[in-house]
């Protein structure tokens, strides 16, 4: 691993210089990583379509122009999120200045997943960038083909003695941890997550892991079936249910799941077509191993819909499956993969109760024309996030902070919460050499009087505490 | 030790904790025990650290009285659901972010400020609506014991605990689940703390120590500086985790700052400094010992200063204040910089240029410029360190977003279901320009947004069900204005483009 020394030793040294701290050099590099993403459009296309079987529709909406518009986003309100931050005083420093100053915090390195391998690499990115950082970026060694473009093309495009791209498997990563890093940018699966923090804390490195869970969705007995399905069919189906915040399982009553079914059925057989397999819009499994493991999960319960699965093609139908144990593989870990449970429960209590008897996961939803029902299943509950009537659409909205708690992750980021995860907020107050007999007060000697003043001015600021 | 915190967990399920009024009434609470029983307290840290009355209260008491003001006044705030910016297909719908509690956070306190660092946490932790254990540390005792006795007398016992013990304890104690763990404290056990963390995925808040580097620039009013650093460092013996660890100063201004630090002190403790009752003492006989050795074959200026290497092996955390002469302000800016960031970085200098530079060219938690310690008493300022100083800050909001998870939200109505056809398989090349168009762009006035929304949704309705061949015309709703009709075309045909 001498390269790799070598590569961390070059990118710190070149952090050290200052190089990556001015606006303009942040700016030129933001700007290049958009003309990355114009220039390799085709190719990045054909290389997700490799990968996953994107269809351009997908790889357009969740990972090329979402890039774009995080890059974007970042061009226009670079000098604002990098303006220091002015802060209301206290009484002993009214004429001070006092401001938080956002600092970059050195070499940070991201760890990027297969699901949404571009998107997951690029927009940490442009947050490590925009801060002022060196990185180094990880991709994913099981979507080779866009591994293979990170790693051959956009090299291209950014200052190469401040940004570098590390391949290899869980060997090279292992290696790649023992380093130093002033940030670790995680997303991936809470298992790896753990080793990910561990290897951090040897360093006393930050981290922001972006992990996954099984993200719940209630319905209600009081909605649209049709509608229903067709929201939670498209978000679940999008990239063959490879995605950290699709809906995982659905709970609803027995009434409920036999409207939603057919409805369901409906959805899928518009989409998709009668025969899904031939359909362009439906991606594929990443490879055999998640393949081997989903068409494991087939046999837990009864198969509703779908069910079918090609090896060769590492094709699974778009499955929904009734009749699901609680105690059953499928619900026991995170699906990721074109297979929906349906579980029944006899009321919303049943259904809160279920949800909160696990992990928190990384999106929770819930379905109902009444907003109350909407809005209790929110409070009774915790999630990185919350949607009602719909599926992960808070994600597209870069004004919120998208993250996990608990067992799905720590830390957020898009828009400027990435600006704020890649930076240090160091707090700052000048004071003047002037004004020091106020200071005074506080020099020893003491005498009871020096008591009394404190206590004073202690008082009129605690009344509210002394009015019980 | 599990069933304590099963306890904690299990009130903290029952929802208790989170209605606003009753985490003010905790609040209250724990303002009256400090009201109350402040000779109490005062005793221990006396007792602990040879504390006198008026440092007990202007270094503890005070900090922590202000916090509890702070988020009385600002409870409602800072736990309200703040609303985001929404783009054009959320522009209909409720999107804001709900600041949650996490559950039951531990906070682990230091021996050296031993009451306020684990109240103005447990302040914080309260008023973001968890259940809290607060393992205090052992080597302050009486403070310890204190709490242990204090506490369950004025909130809640079964959703706030303290749980005393040496080593053995914390180590059991970190292996249980938590959803925050603060710890305060040094770098060694810091990196033990959130390798525990690290097995069940909790979130930490790491508030660590180094050496406080404090520059001397020749152009300052050295009496003021050094009466301020004086202060700032032999405050609490030596034993604040943002003193100014070392002094970098040009060789020149040596022999006077030395002076002037000895003139100081006299006037501090006078000549007998032992018997001033405001100068505290050692914790223990160990750090005693430590401190004791770091002055061996040193050459002393007077009292406890030294200049040479085998300070820096460690943060001092004693009344041993080193000088170290430098050639200008880059050497002393290299110096900085060879070494791990520190908790606090001081500048003394009146050439304002000079101090930006020093804050631009290095890094630390926090800077206070001519002065020692103050950033720490603004709380609207961020209280944390960077790199081995520590990760994460408290104080003020910054204590209740720590404790809080901050939950983004976005509230949909079943209705409206046409315009989803857009994104709906199966694709074509316009779906996915449209597509672009509604998720990603950015309009700069709201009302814009809202009209094209609803004039580009219902004609999109139309094109769509026309587009497949439906029989049905939805009847669009024309615009009444010829203005507006003039401005739909424009961006109709604009869009088109797309």
């Amino acid at each position: 691993m001498d390269s790799l020394e070598a590569t961390l030793r070059q990118l710190r040294e070149a952090f050290n210089t200052g190089r990556t701290r001015p606006a303009e050099f942040r700016v030129a590099q933001l700007q290049s990583l958009g003309r990355f993403l114009r220039d390799n459009r085709q190719l990045l296309q054909d290389a997700l379509a490799e990968d996953l079987r994107k269809s351009v529709f997908e790889s357009e909406v969740s990972e090329i122009a979402i890039s774009q518009a995080e890059v974007d986003l970042a061009l226009r309100s670079l000098r604002s999120w990098m303006k220091d931050k002015r802060v209301r005083k206290n009484l002993a420093t009214q004429l001070d200045s006092a401001f938080i100053r956002k600092e970059p915090l050195g070499l940070v390195l991201i760890i990027a997943p297969w699901n949404y391998p571009l998107n997951l690499m690029l927009v940490p990115l442009v947050g490590a960038i925009a801060a002022g950082n060196c990185v180094v970026l990880k991709p994913s060694e099981a979507s080779k083909s866009i591994e293979k473009v990170l790693a051959e093309v956009l090299p291209r495009y950014l200052d190469q003695s401040c940004f570098a791209v590390v391949l290899g498997g869980p060997q090279e990563t292992g290696q790649l941890l023992e380093h130093r890093f002033d940030y670790i940018f995680f997303t991936g699966n809470p298992q790896v997550g753990k080793i990910v923090m561990a290897a951090a804390a040897k360093h006393l490195t930050p981290i922001t892991l972006e992990l996954g869970g099984k993200n719940p969705c209630y319905v209600d007995d009081n909605c649209d079936p049709q509608t229903v399905a067709n929201r939670v069919a498209w978000f679940r189906y999008f990239n063959a249910g490879q995605t950290c915040v699709a809906p995982d399982y659905i709970l609803c009553s027995q009434e409920m799941q036999e409207r939603l079914l057919p409805a369901l059925q409906s959805a899928i057989l518009r989409f998709y077509g009668d025969d899904p397999k031939t359909s362009p819009n439906l991606g594929r499994v990443i490879n055999q191993k998640h393949f081997k493991r989903l068409q494991g999960l087939l046999d837990c319960g009864r198969v509703a819909i779908g069910g079918q699965s090609d090896e060769s093609d590492l094709y699974i139908a778009p499955t929904v499956l009734v009749d699901v144990q609680e105690m059953e593989p499928v619900m026991q870990e995170e699906i990721f993969g074109p297979i929906l449970p349906l579980l029944t429960v006899r009321s919303l209590d049943e259904a809160i109760d279920f949800i909160n008897r696990r992990e928190k996961p990384l999106a929770l939803y819930a379905f109902s024309k009444r907003s109350q029902v909407v809005k209790e299943v929110l409070a009774r509950t915790s999630s990185g996030g919350f949607c009602g009537n719909d599926g992960f659409m808070h994600m597209t909205l870069s004004s919120l902070p998208f993250g996990g708690v608990g067992n799905s992750g720590m830390g957020s980021y898009h828009g400027k919460f990435s600006f704020d995860t890649f930076s240090h907020h160091r707090a700052c107050l000048l004071r003047s050499p002037r004004m020091e007999k106020i200071n005074d007060l506080r020099y020893p000697p003491y005498s009871p009087r020096n008591l009394r003043v404190l206590r004073v001015a202690m008082e009129e600021r605690c009344c509210s505490c002394t009015l019980l | 030790m599990e069933r304590q915190v099963q306890r904690l967990r299990q009130a903290f399920r029952s929802g208790r904790s989170r209605p606003l009024r009753f985490r003010q009434q905790q609040l209250e609470g724990l303002c009256r025990m400090v009201q109350e029983r402040e000779k109490d307290i005062v005793e221990a840290l006396a007792a602990d650290l040879s504390k006198s009355a008026l440092n007990a209260y202007s270094h503890e008491i005070i900090s922590i009285l202000g916090e509890i003001d702070f988020m009385l006044r600002n409870l409602s705030d800072l736990a309200s659901a703040k609303p985001a910016k929404k783009n054009l297909l959320t522009m209909m719908d409720e999107v804001y972010v709900q600041p949650e509690p996490l559950g039951v956070v531990l906070i682990i306190g230091a021996w050296n400020y031993p009451f306020v660092l684990t109240m103005q946490p447990l302040v914080g932790a309260i008023a973001a609506g968890n259940a809290v254990i607060v393992k205090p540390s052992e080597l302050s005792e009486n403070t310890a014991k204190l709490l242990a006795k204090l506490l369950p007398q004025y909130v809640d016992q079964d959703l706030y605990a303290v749980i005393n013990g040496g080593v053995e304890e914390t180590t059991e104690l970190l292996k249980q689940r938590f959803d925050h763990i603060l710890y305060t404290g040094n770098t060694a056990v810091g990196k033990i703390v959130m390798e525990a963390a690290a097995k069940h995925l909790t979130p930490v808040t790491l508030e660590l120590g180094g050496k406080s580097p404090c520059y001397i620039d020749k152009d300052c009013d050295l009496d003021v500086a050094c009466r301020r650093i004086t202060w700032g460092k032999y405050m609490n013996c030596g034993q604040t985790c943002i003193a100014p660890d070392y002094v970098l100063c040009e060789a020149s201004l040596q022999d006077q700052i030395v002076q002037k630090i000895k003139e100081t002190v006299k006037d501090f403790y006078g000549e007998n400094i032992k018997a001033s009752p405001d100068y505290e003492r050692i914790i223990n006989l160990r750090h005693f010992k430590r401190i004791h050795s770091l002055l061996e074959g040193q050459k002393i200026a007077f009292g406890g200063e030294t200049d040479e290497a085998t300070c820096y092996i460690e943060e001092i955390f004693g009344p041993i204040l080193p000088i170290v002469p430098v050639k200008n302000v880059d050497e002393a800016i290299n110096f900085i910089n060879d070494r791990e960031k520190p908790l606090a970085l001081y500048v003394f200098s009146r050439n304002n240029k000079l101090i930006k530079r020093m804050i631009d060219e290095t890094s630390s938690g926090g800077v206070t410029g001519n002065d020692v310690i103050m950033h720490f008493t603004v709380n609207s300022l961020p209280f944390g360190g960077v790199g081995s100083s520590g990760m994460g800050a408290y104080h003020g909001k910054y204590s209740f977003d720590t404790f809080s998870h901050q939950r983004p939200c976005l509230l949909k109505s079943l209705k409206g279901e046409s315009v989803n056809k857009l994104r709906y398989p199966p694709n074509s090349q316009s779906k996915v320009s449209w597509a672009k168009f509604f998720l990603l762009k950015q309009f700069k006035k709201e009302k814009l947004q809202l009209l094209l929304l609803m004039f580009v949704g219902v004609v999109t309705a139309v094109v769509v069900k026309v587009n497949q061949s439906s029989v049905v015309v939805t009847k669009a709703k024309w615009p009444r204005k010829p203005k507006l009709l003039q401005e739909f075309a424009d961006f109709w045909s604009k869009s088109l483009k797309l």
